[in-house]
């Protein structure tokens, strides 16, 4: 029998307790509980979270295991804070099959870090046409409930509608990238206003997002299924989704940590690191967003960590690779925008990177908060650091990190996974 | 004088006089039978062009050998990059063979400045994309200057530009609004609203230049005109419907030559789609500078790759 | 524009002689009578003023050219062909310092093709500007004969140059500097020495050419 006693934690940042773990579960929560033949772990003046629980990450294996694997990417998760990720489709090959979801499953299992949850493409190759084998994937060892051409936006209607109506069989989601490709192309990399203007950058204008969430609650309210939005990035967006959920229609709705922060303006000296699907938006935006999420329209905190090999960032502007990292840096950067400002309390932050992700993407033993009976899957954060990020620490393969250089208030201390301890003074175990 | 030529934003109007000067002498160079000056002997220039471009490189090439740099053209189309190499080891394999510049025409925006980051040359922009085209701006400038001088018009100062064509693709446009308006100009860009960049309205008003929608109501006024190469794609791409109704509603056509005053110049960057955004009358006018634009344009790289590659400071 | 700033010195005002450094070797009256003896030798040196061209190097070699020839015209009636011959672009010394703007490099209408040219500085020093002139002047024709004739020679050669007609030999030290000022580009005439080697770019503290060569 294993026990793991976390001392003098502030739970969720709302009471001060003990937290006693037995052979993985919370078995115990309480003042003064007794250490006796537990691992002691001192949580004095740190926050605990429930293990955060990522819907959006790019772990790059199989294809581009120099970018990023399910071990390294898993690392990175649980230094982050993360129990949990959902491992997007488009590797090479990508997650269409029951055997390519299974294979990024065992590589998680494999790994043991945090849980991999393979995402299962909508479309074959993701060529936004034919169905992939959807109940497959949700019948396999993976048991697939997320599916998204993440990347690329479903384009066509009629195959989204499809989409949305073929999980309602088992209760699954189509995790939506929302983007009109008449409006917004391919080489599309900077928000459209004065600045693409001023550069000369192909716009992608916030429009682009807004008309395809708006078409998608539609077909949500139709099919009467379940859409998520991935990455949320416009006011436009936003006002829909509000709409919709006041419709009572079922849509959720994700924003990544660095359209939380981070604003278009950053790509006036065309660093590609800056170079982000959908793009940094304005502040207006940014705001917007901020208060989108504080008031629950937005569902959850989702990273859309994309590591790139360093070569492929190392292109002209329009010609490099969309993507930054996330997991590493996401409680710091949710802690300053929406804590430190006093938008958002502790347990709205457990709420919006553990219980509410965990829920939309249906997984069992994750998100179920700090309870007694619950799996003991932790995060120790401490919310009064000061630690600047170095993109050279960073356990992710790749180093596309936007915040190299910024200084944060808080930071993640443990990460435990069942009761194991993945991280501790913030390193891996 | 900065390191490298990426905006006109890098230039004082210090600067500006000075490669104006410069290039004034160098213009007398252009007419010597000797047309050879010592001043970048030994130094390597390297014309590294990812896009096609005959007279801008022809024009950096002159440059370069009449000041008797060794200058070399290197084209894009066969280049690595079209193999899937990186744009830095590109440039870093090229800087390797020890260059003292490169002159950088890319199809996309900020490439020069992102090079000039990774290399030890100057890097001197010749076109990003849709962004800059600085030593064009400061052809168009210089020409206008001296139009304006040869006929005791005054200063570029307090003069009237109209620039009119493509804004949202045009790199020509972006670097001359930029320099003519630090040199005193009045400019009035011209175009239909989906040609307009995005977000103009905002730009206009904090860099200090007029917008329109209407040539004819400009043209009474305008002391120079600028016409810009309309692309023929941009039909399919929706900008508008097509030539015919263009030249109707932005081209400079006989018509409109009579709103002009005599002794407003006629500038366009080349090439020139007669019949589309200028009509033969207007090309071969007087007061067209078109010419006078491709001479110019040799005297100001020289002085550009003088004053950047001559003195200290510009060792590799 | 104009590197050294030369042209611009008539419009500032002149400072008084005493709080000037060093001191005046050549007065005005002095500077005059020098020209006018140069002006003398070349005419007797050529058999006259056929086929003469002078070409002053800039700044000042200019206005003592000007004045050379009209020290000729005066004695033979003849107007000689003046130009100027800008050396900026064939120093050998161009990567030691900022790259400076050209001055402007005027060849009289008869060029020189053929001519007997008297190439007009105001101090001769190492030598360096003259040779960069005989390089500059190659890529504008091929004079019959080119000479030269200086204000002041303050020796110190580093190449195989000499002066045919000199206002004045000057002795001088390396660690001191030679001053020519003139009205036309200064406001005031005077050559003087002081100690302290010259700065890059300062008005005249002359080198050769407006810069310690």
């Amino acid at each position: 029998m294993s026990r793991l006693l976390i001392t003098g934690a502030s739970l969720q940042g709302e009471r001060t307790a003990d937290v006693l773990v037995v052979d993985g579960t919370i078995a115990e929560i309480g003042a003064g509980l007794d250490a006796s033949g537990a691992e002691v772990v001192d949580a004095d003046g740190l926050v605990a979270l429930p293990g955060l629980v990522d819907l959006h990450t790019h772990l790059r294996e199989p294809g581009r295991e120099d970018a990023e694997t399910v071990l390294s990417g898993s690392r990175a998760a649980a230094v982050g804070g993360y129990t949990a990720v959902l491992a997007m489709a488009n590797t090479n090959p990508v997650t269409d099959t029951a055997e390519a979801a299974e294979r990024v499953w065992s590589l998680g299992q494999a790994a043991g870090v945090v849980d991999v949850h393979p995402v299962g493409s909508v479309t074959k190759g993701l060529a936004g046409e034919e169905l992939s084998e959807i109940g497959l994937m949700a019948r396999s060892k993976a048991r697939v409930r997320v599916f998204s051409d993440d990347g690329r936006c479903v384009g066509n209607a009629r195959v989204m509608r499809r989409a949305l109506e073929y999980v309602k069989a088992f209760g699954g989601v189509i995790s939506q990238h929302s983007q009109d490709t008449d409006l917004a192309g391919s080489t599309s990399c900077c928000h459209e206003g004065e600045l693409s203007g001023r550069l000369g950058l192909p716009g992608w204008p916030g429009v682009a997002e807004d008309v395809i969430v708006a078409r998608d609650v539609m077909l949500a309210r139709h099919t009467g299924s379940r859409v998520h939005v991935a990455h949320v990035s416009t006011a436009g967006s936003v006002e829909v989704v509000r709409w919709a959920k006041s419709q009572g229609i079922a849509v959720t709705a994700e924003v990544t940590p660095h359209h939380l922060l981070l604003t278009t303006d950053l790509l006036a000296g065309y660093d590609p690191t800056f170079k982000v699907n959908p793009p940094l938006r304005p502040a207006e935006d940014v705001e917007a967003l901020r208060g989108a999420l504080a008031d629950g329209t937005i569902d959850a905190v989702a990273t859309d960590h994309a590591p790139h090999a360093r070569h492929d960032k190392e292109h002209a502007f329009v010609d490099a690779a969309f993507g930054m990292l996330g997991l590493e840096t996401a409680v710091q950067v949710v802690a300053q925008v929406m804590v430190e400002s006093g938008l958002m309390g502790w347990a709205d932050v457990a709420r919006v990177m553990s219980t509410t992700p965990a829920a939309i993407a249906g997984l069992d033993g994750q998100g179920q908060g700090l309870v007694v009976g619950a799996p003991a899957n932790l995060t120790l954060v401490d919310p009064s650091a000061d630690v600047t990020v170095d993109r050279a620490d960073s356990v992710s393969l790749s180093r596309n990190n936007p915040y190299h250089g910024r200084t944060f208030g808080a930071a993640v201390r443990a990460t435990f996974l069942r009761g194991r301890a993945t991280v501790l003074d913030g390193k891996l175990v | 004088m900065r390191k490298h030529l990426l905006s006109v934003a890098d230039l004082s109007l210090d600067d500006v006089e000075t490669l104006f000067a410069t290039a004034a002498e160098m213009h007398d160079v252009q007419h010597r039978e000797v047309k050879k000056l010592p001043a970048l002997r030994g130094r390597t220039v390297i014309n590294l062009f990812f896009e096609d471009s005959t007279r801008t490189r022809s024009s950096f090439e002159i440059a370069g050998k009449w000041l008797s740099a060794d200058t070399i053209n290197i084209t894009g189309k066969g280049s690595s990059t079209s193999k899937g190499e990186s744009l830095r080891d590109t440039v870093l394999t090229i800087c390797a063979m020890g260059v003292d510049a490169l002159v950088m025409r890319h199809s996309a925006s900020g490439a020069a400045l992102q090079v000039s980051q990774w290399v030890d040359a100057a890097v001197i922009n010749a076109g990003d994309g849709t962004h800059e085209h600085p030593s064009q701006a400061l052809l168009d400038a210089y020409t206008l200057t001296r139009f304006f001088d040869a006929r005791r018009l005054g200063p570029l100062e307090g003069k009237h530009v109209v620039i009119v064509g493509d804004l949202t693709h045009s790199r020509v446009f972006r670097s001359n609004v930029g320099l003519l308006t630090m040199l005193g100009a009045r400019v009035t860009v011209v175009a239909p609203p989906t040609l307009m960049p995005s977000g103009v309205g905002a730009w206009s008003a904090s860099a200090g230049f007029a917008t329109s929608y209407d040539l004819d109501e400009v043209l009474p006024t305008a002391d120079a005109v600028m016409m810009l190469r309309v692309q023929k794609e941009r039909m399919s791409g929706g900008f508008f419907p097509t030539g015919r109704e263009y030249t109707v509603g932005y081209g400079l056509t006989r018509d409109r030559l009579s709103l002009l005053r005599d002794d407003v110049p006629i500038l366009h960057p080349g090439p020139m789609n007669r019949g589309l955004e200028i009509a033969a009358d207007a090309a071969d006018a007087a007061t067209s500078v078109v010419l006078d634009q491709v001479s110019s344009g040799v005297a100001v790289r020289m002085s550009i790759l003088y004053h950047l590659l001559a003195g200290e400071g510009s060792e590799k | 524009m104009v590197p050294d700033g030369a042209e611009q010195q008539p419009d500032q005002p002149v400072p008084p002689s005493e709080e000037r450094p060093g001191r005046v070797v050549f007065d005005a009256d002095e500077i005059a009578r020098a020209l006018t003896r140069i002006g003398h030798e070349i005419l007797e040196r050529n058999r006259g003023a056929h086929d003469l061209v002078l070409l002053g190097v800039p700044s000042r070699g200019v206005p003592l050219a000007q004045r050379i020839a009209d020290r000729i015209a005066s004695v033979e009636g003849v107007e000689v062909p003046v130009g100027s011959l800008d050396v900026t672009f064939y120093r050998d010394d161009l990567r030691k310092h900022p790259a400076r703007g050209p001055q402007h490099t005027d060849i009289p209408p008869g060029g020189i093709d053929g001519k007997t040219v008297v190439l007009v500085d105001d101090v001769l020093y190492s030598g360096r500007t003259v040779r960069s002139a005989l390089d500059a002047m190659n890529d504008l024709g091929r004079p019959d004969v080119v000479r030269l004739a200086v204000l002041v020679d303050r020796g110190h050669r580093e190449l195989p140059i000499r002066a045919d007609h000199v206002g004045k030999n000057l002795p001088s030290a390396r660690s001191e500097r030679v001053m020519v000022r003139l009205a036309e580009t200064d406001g005031f005439e005077e050559v003087r020495i002081a100690e302290g080697t010259s700065r890059v770019g300062t008005a005249g503290d002359a080198g050769e050419g407006g810069t310690q060569a």
